[in-house]
């Protein structure tokens, strides 16, 4: 990809937010000092089923303590979905009469500090009757007579089925195989936890909550729904997120908590989640089971697909994603970037006494990825075709797009085959088979893999109105606002927590007004100083709040162009911008001119010259709101050393395209974070639970991320192939890395393992299931 | 997250150090660098009424060089010995030791005797001090009185250290120049603990092997000088005993635990 020069669009242009964020300068939530403000603490349960009788609170701490009984009119979490024959779960923001999952919020502690609020959860006793524990979807289908929701006929929150194609394609296959895939439960992990801290503006007569979120406005709705007040009375505010990932996408119960505290009581008070909550009592994901058969020909051309998918989603439906968004995107994606004549799909989200499950980066498409790249990898064992070619034979062509699949996915464009070629080439796959052929020195197993991947991303209104979930996203909206000296501060209702909005989104403005890039602000994460927006999540941002800003800052430029045309004394017609200036081409006016003449010497200008000002607000959406699909080939070279089952990472490729990328350095650190996150994935990150439904990681030496020596370097390389219907082409890209690291380790696990006849298929690949699958097989070589 | 309450006492000297265990009678733990006491005082599965902080005193933050042996002060830190602050009796073996200890920031506040008496099984020191034949100096009431580390730790996490009493050192002897070491750990991530290790210590008189990281206390191989000097031969030989001996009674961990230690018999080659 060739160097763009400047500060507009493709330019690698440093961020503008590392400045205070690589000093240590970000003000987060638990940065702030407010005076008065008291600490909350939250008693938990420590049974995932029960019938709750009480809590029993000391007099002496009964005034620092309250329960649900307190919370008068505060209206449970109901998440619902569209979807024909979804069942809601209602959760009381503090557990009231039924406990459902370890770690659910009992009672809030009041204290100055929080170690003191935490003494005061310590003497608190609630009284509970246990009751039959459902830890696994297994047991929650299998049981009749235990329900985590009285009065549902079975645990499921939704079952679906679809089926498309013909089905007797398959009775000629040459091969099918049938794999059990699973990937388990984990957490999200951002650097910094949930927080929120609340009071009330007697002033304005508001609650005022900054909280650690990433949709600053659907918080505003979910709390004012809650609660039971406008939102007018409400402000919310996301400061600086130290990570996000999905997590920060739900409303949580101690976020309504925490705000109602504030609401009645007109003081402030502040809940920042530690690590240990996080990791036990706060939303798990991607636990999903796959049984899977898969069809082709003698050829490796793919005849058909059938897939019998379950989600354990845990004790409740999220707001405002539901319970249901992880098996309606398995459902209408799994078929992935290749040609598919036939496709059966039934899924169920099934209720555990486990925490509430929330989409993570990705969604269910590393899910997804993972069982479909492996099942691809298990029909070029079963044919002996070498697994990329057989991907290559099944990949859509570009001649076929924009190509509808079998699921009606709109593909918008791209070259997938040539992603793959570019990955197999840069991984030197010849060289590796070369490599094989000679054991190791030090008795390693090599292996390589790879897994193709395509992301819809920036869906919109048509996608979403039939999810039928709490929230719909529709036209996206962004302000641009010219200052009196000649400034400009760009409003977004997205909110950057990592992905450096405040540098991309002034690049698209430097590109359409040319005006000094130091001189743009860049204003998100407050609903009073934004325009609404469902906020960041499903790699939305750039596409579409990044085409708002576009189309808002044309609309300033026009008006922009009419004041300078007429301090040139030129037609409108003739004037462009150039440089930060108006210029006919002899003549020029600077955009600080034009600012000061309409705000301060407006007796220059005549009366019919750009009277509606020099701020505007504008609404975008793509010409066709399917969403875009960026794609990429990941291809990874591993080895796997069999006296310990341990895995290393000796070489990682990413071939991506996505589109016109605004600030391709900043895109590189989305993809490197992404990798990162799916090496955990892959290899490290699990939340396990016992029969009880207990939580066996509790703190970071059970819960093991990967750390700078588990990320080998990860070569990356940009395709760019314009989206037909988006501003400047540009595809949503932010949660791509995160999706293929997975399935391609685990193709290159296997691939290792390949002439033992052995196979994983199970995230994490931890050295104990490497050695489970080993058991027995002698593995040649040196391995002493 | 956070400490049951406790009262903090910090000792200036060994005696005033003795005298406040004397006193707190059973309810107290010394702690120094807080490596693994701190997380198990926040996570509370320790609720010491009393902790005794050891590391002011300037004593134990020193070596001593004696005749025969060195006696690493019971504050002395990774770090110190992974940067040469203090002599190393084993020629830069003990340095290689430290320097694969979890992260700096753990080195830079945890001890040798920390780590050596809170006993974790995988923990570096304990295999190779062992390996070492590494000697526990310790005071109490009735004086001071040492004791051979492979006799000290009983089982994991427990070690014979009696009411009142407290480690002041550990003694390493001094070895020649001639002498081999081994030393293998597999850790499923960089600075984790390890899931199997194992050392080897060879000179002119005697072999030690160890394997730690097992469920027990480290295991002393008994006669590792059978399988020296090291061929294919022997170390097939070494792999079939230490699978066979089933250390951790579990296919797999013996496995790993007989690859642990030929990766350490494998270092001791010349």
């Amino acid at each position: 990809m060739k160097t763009v020069e400047g500060t507009g669009i493709g330019a690698r242009v440093l961020r503008k937010e590392d400045d205070r964020l690589m000093r240590g300068r970000g003000s987060y939530v638990g940065d702030m000092a407010i005076s008065g403000l008291t600490e909350v603490a939250f008693l938990r349960s420590p049974v995932a089923h029960a019938t709750l009788n009480g809590i029993k609170v000391p007099p002496e701490i009964a005034a620092y303590v309250f329960t649900m009984d307190d919370m008068e009119g505060v209206h449970p979490i109901r998440a619902i979905s569209g979807l024909p024959g979804f069942r809601p779960s209602e959760q009381t923001v503090l557990a009231r009469g039924k406990i459902r999952f370890v770690g659910e919020p009992l009672a809030m502690c009041l204290a100055k500090t929080r170690a003191e609020a935490e003494d005061i959860a310590a003497m608190l006793e609630p009284d509970f009757s246990p009751l039959p524990i459902l830890a696994d979807t297994n047991s929650a289908e299998a049981v009749d007579a235990i329900r985590v929701h009285d009065g549902w006929a079975d645990n499921v929150y939704l079952e679906t089925n679809i089926e498309k194609g013909e089905a007797s394609l398959i009775e000629n296959a040459a091969v099918r195989v049938e794999r059990e895939i699973k990937l388990n439960r984990q957490c999200m992990a951002p650097l910094e936890g949930k927080g929120a801290v609340a009071w009330w503006d007697e002033r304005l007569d508001q609650l005022i909550i900054y909280a650690s979120t990433q949709l600053p406005h659907l918080i505003r709705t979910g709390l004012s729904e809650a609660l039971g007040i406008e939102e007018g009375r409400i402000q919310v505010v996301a400061p600086d997120v130290g990570g996000g990932f999905g997590f920060k996408s739900l409303l949580q119960p101690e976020e309504i908590c925490i705000a109602w505290l504030a609401m009645t009581h007109r003081r402030a008070f502040r809940w920042t989640e530690d690590r240990r909550e996080h990791l036990v009592a706060a939303a798990n994901t991607r636990e999903h089971h796959y049984k899977i058969e898969a069809w082709a020909d003698a050829e490796g051309k793919l005849l058909g697909l059938r897939a019998d998918v379950r989600v354990d989603v845990g004790a409740y439906s999220v707001w405002p994603f539901s319970a249901c968004l992880e098996s309606a995107q398995i459902a209408s994606i799994l078929p992935g970037p290749y040609v598919l004549p036939y496709y059966f799909c039934r899924t169920r989200s099934v209720a555990t006494n486990k925490p509430p499950f929330m989409p993570y980066r990705g969604v269910a498409r590393t899910g997804v990825c993972f069982a479909m790249e492996l099942t691809i990898d298990a029909l070029a064992r079963e044919l002996s075709i070498e697994p990329a070619e057989l991907r290559r034979r099944n990949l859509v062509t570009p001649d076929l797009m924009p190509y509808d699949n079998i699921t009606g996915k709109h593909f918008d464009s791209g070259d997938y085959p040539e992603s793959l070629r570019r990955a197999v080439a840069e991984i030197d796959l010849d060289g590796l088979r070369k490599r094989q052929e000679t054991p190791e020195d030090d008795g390693r197993l090599i292996g390589v893999g790879f897994a193709t991947f395509c992301e819809q991303a920036a869906h919109g209104t048509s996608v979403y109105a039939a999810w039928g979930i709490p929230m719909v996203p529709g036209f996206e909206q962004a302000g641009a606002r010219m200052t009196p000296d000649g400034g400009l501060e760009v409003r977004i209702g997205v909110h950057s927590h990592g992905q450096g909005m405040e540098t991309s989104m002034a690049q698209v403005a430097h590109e359409i007004l040319t005006i000094d890039f130091d001189k743009i602000k860049v204003v998100h994460g407050d609903t009073a100083l934004t325009p609404y927006s469902t906020g960041t999540w499903g790699s939305r941002s750039m596409v579409m709040a990044g085409g708002a800003v576009s189309r808002a800052c044309e609309i300033l430029g026009e008006r922009a162009k009419a004041i300078g045309a007429h301090l040139l004394q030129a037609s409108v017609d003739k004037v462009f911008l150039k440089d930060g200036t108006v210029t006919d081409g002899i003549g020029s006016v600077t955009l600080g001119d034009i600012a000061r003449a309409w705000y301060k010497h407006p007796q220059s200008l005549s009366a019919d010259v750009a009277h509606e000002g020099l701020e505007v607000m504008a609404g975008y959406k793509p010409q066709v709101d399917s969403g875009t699909f960026s794609y990429a080939t990941h291809a990874v070279t591993v080895a796997v050393d069999p006296d310990f089952g341990s895995v290393e990472l000796l070489d990682y490729v990413v071939v991506e395209d996505g589109g016109k990328l605004v600030n391709p350095m900043i895109v590189d650190g989305q993809i490197l974070g992404g990798v990162a996150q799916g090496i955990g994935t892959a290899l490290y990150e699990e939340s396990p639970y016992n029969k009880d439904a207990q939580p066996l990681a509790s703190t970071m030496l059970d819960y093991m991320l990967p750390g700078p020596c588990e990320v080998p370097d990860v070569r990356i390389f940009h395709m760019e192939t314009l989206s037909p219907y988006t501003a400047h082409g540009v595809k949503g890209i932010g949660e791509g890395g995160a999706i293929a690291p997975p399935a391609a380790i685990a193709n290159a696990i296997n691939d290792a393992l390949q002439h033992l006849g052995v196979e994983v298929a199970e995230t994490p690949i931890t050295p104990e299931r490497i050695m489970k699958a080993l058991d027995g097989k002698t593995i040649s070589g040196d391995s002493a | 997250m956070k400490p049951a309450p406790f009262t903090l006492l910090r000792a200036r000297t060994c005696d005033e150090a003795s005298e406040f265990l004397q006193r707190a009678a059973g309810s107290a733990k010394v702690i120094a660098g807080g490596q693994s006491l701190g997380p198990m005082l926040n996570l509370r599965l320790s609720r010491p009424d009393v902790l005794i902080d050891i590391s002011g005193i300037t004593a134990l933050t020193e070596a001593r060089d004696e005749d025969d042996s060195v006696v690493f002060g019971a504050c002395i830190t990774h770090a110190a010995i992974e940067d040469g602050r203090v002599p190393d009796p084993t020629n830069g073996f003990m340095q290689r030791v430290a320097r694969g200890i979890a992260y700096r920031a753990v080195r830079n506040r945890g001890t040798i005797a920390g780590s050596v008496v809170h006993a974790d099984p995988s923990a570096d020191w304990l295999t190779t001090l062992t390996a070492l034949g590494a000697v526990v100096e310790i005071v109490g009431v009735g004086g001071a009185r040492s004791v051979a580390l492979i006799n000290f730790v009983i089982m994991p996490f427990t070690v014979d250290l009696r009411e009142g009493e407290f480690v002041t050192g550990i003694r390493v002897r001094k070895r020649a120049a001639d002498t081999r070491y081994g030393y293998f750990k597999f850790c499923r991530k960089a600075g984790e603990f390890a899931s199997a290790m194992a050392s080897v210590v060879v000179d002119t008189t005697s072999a030690c092997g160890v394997i730690g990281a097992t469920g027990s206390k480290p295991y002393v191989v008994a006669e590792t000088s059978r399988f020296l000097p090291v061929s294919p031969a022997t170390l097939a030989d070494a792999a079939q005993h230490v699978q066979e001996l089933a250390i951790a009674d579990d296919p797999a961990a013996d496995r790993a635990n007989a690859a642990a230690f030929g990766r350490a018999l494998k270092q001791v080659t010349k």
